[in-house]
């Protein structure tokens, strides 16, 4: 049986979507059910590892994608026009987990709206989601419950913005730390 | 009167400048600061291959108090910013800088929100060195630069305008 049908077993409901791309699988499960999905993963499938948590920014993404549909929908105007649904969710968080018994690797994904970027913070499962979480959190602004500590890891504490999100420049903002210490 | 010998071109301060000029350039202790790659090659030109300690640059002063050249080798960020300009206060008077390095220079490849664009932002840099990195042989050009600077350099003089003896 391959991972896929484990996983979907393992998960049922809580698997909203499969992606297989160049022998990598990732599952998309809801977002407010990341630590049940998880807990499940590592006790049942013997996903004991978490290589890496990280966010996505898709905005510019959906965008191309928005303009390429709407090229070809004037290319072919006697069809009609499909209804709209809402604008997906803005941001991804991708949680990269390995199994060390099996050396299986899966990656599951959350999708974390704009309005709403709050996601349970899975420390409760693996210490080693401290420092990735607060990367996340440094990066694009996602802010995890639960987590004991958290705060910018790579950017100073006093940094305005979050700085991987794709509406902000490469070059700054002309942030700059203040040079001023007390002795 | 008296003061005479210290102020203008007399011989008694020519001298004493050409002996304290002597004893600063042959040891210009370097205050290695490697952040980047060119941390190794700054490690390459004090190990024996290269041996800058041939320049007087006999120790490798960790400390900032008792370093005189402070050798910036590679990136800094702009929230190493505070930390780095706090070394460079630290060190004691009199002090050059050696900007080792694109990164260090200018920034480099990375024109981005966290690097910070050159170091001559926040302290003063005496000698810039070019290259991704520069080999060995560049440190030891710049070192010798700073050695030449240190010959022109009129130490007591300065000082006599400072405290506002002399012309």
């Amino acid at each position: 049986m391959g991972l896929k049908e484990d996983v979907q077993n393992t998960l049922g409901e809580l698997a909203l979507d499969f992606l297989e791309c160049q022998g990598d699988l990732s599952v998309t499960v809801p977002k407010d059910k990341i630590v049940e999905v998880l807990t499940k993963l590592r006790d049942n499938l013997g996903f004991n590892f978490l290589s890496d948590v990280f966010g996505v920014d898709n905005s510019v993404f959906y965008e191309k994608l928005a303009k390429a549909k709407a090229k070809k929908k004037k290319g072919e105007e006697d069809k009609e026009e499909e209804p709209q649904g809402p604008p997906p969710p803005r941001f991804e968080v991708v949680y990269l987990l390995l199994s060390l018994e099996t050396n299986k690797r899966l990656a599951v994904k959350i999708q974390v709206p704009e309005d709403d970027l709050v996601v349970d913070s899975v420390t409760c499962l693996w210490k080693a989601a401290d420092w990735p979480e607060r990367e996340t959190f440094d990066m694009f602004g996602i802010r995890f419950k639960g987590h004991h500590n958290l705060k910018r890891l790579l950017m100073w504490d006093e940094f305005p913005a979050h700085p991987l999100r794709k509406d902000y420049p490469l070059e700054g903002q002309g942030e700059e730390r203040i040079l001023e210490y007390n002795d | 009167m008296a003061f005479q010998a210290y102020g203008g071109e007399g011989w008694l301060l020519t001298k004493l400048e050409q002996l304290i000029n002597w004893g600063r350039k042959r040891s210009p202790w370097p205050l290695p600061y490697g952040t980047a790659c060119c941390g190794i090659e700054m490690m390459a030109a004090l190990a024996s291959g290269y041996d800058l300690a041939r320049f007087g640059a006999e120790r490798p002063s960790f400390s900032p108090r008792q370093a005189d050249v402070l050798i910036q080798a590679g990136t800094i960020t702009k929230k190493m910013v505070p930390i780095f300009k706090r070394i460079y206060d630290q060190m004691a008077e009199p002090k050059w800088v050696i900007s080792m390095g694109a990164c260090a220079c200018s920034g480099g490849v990375f024109r981005t929100y966290s690097t910070l664009q050159g170091i001559d932002l926040v302290v003063p840099v005496d000698v810039y060195v070019p290259g991704c990195p520069p080999r060995p042989e560049g440190l030891i050009y710049a070192l010798i630069k700073i050695m030449e600077k240190i010959e022109k350099d009129h130490p007591l003089r300065k000082k006599a305008a400072e405290i506002g003896i002399g012309g």
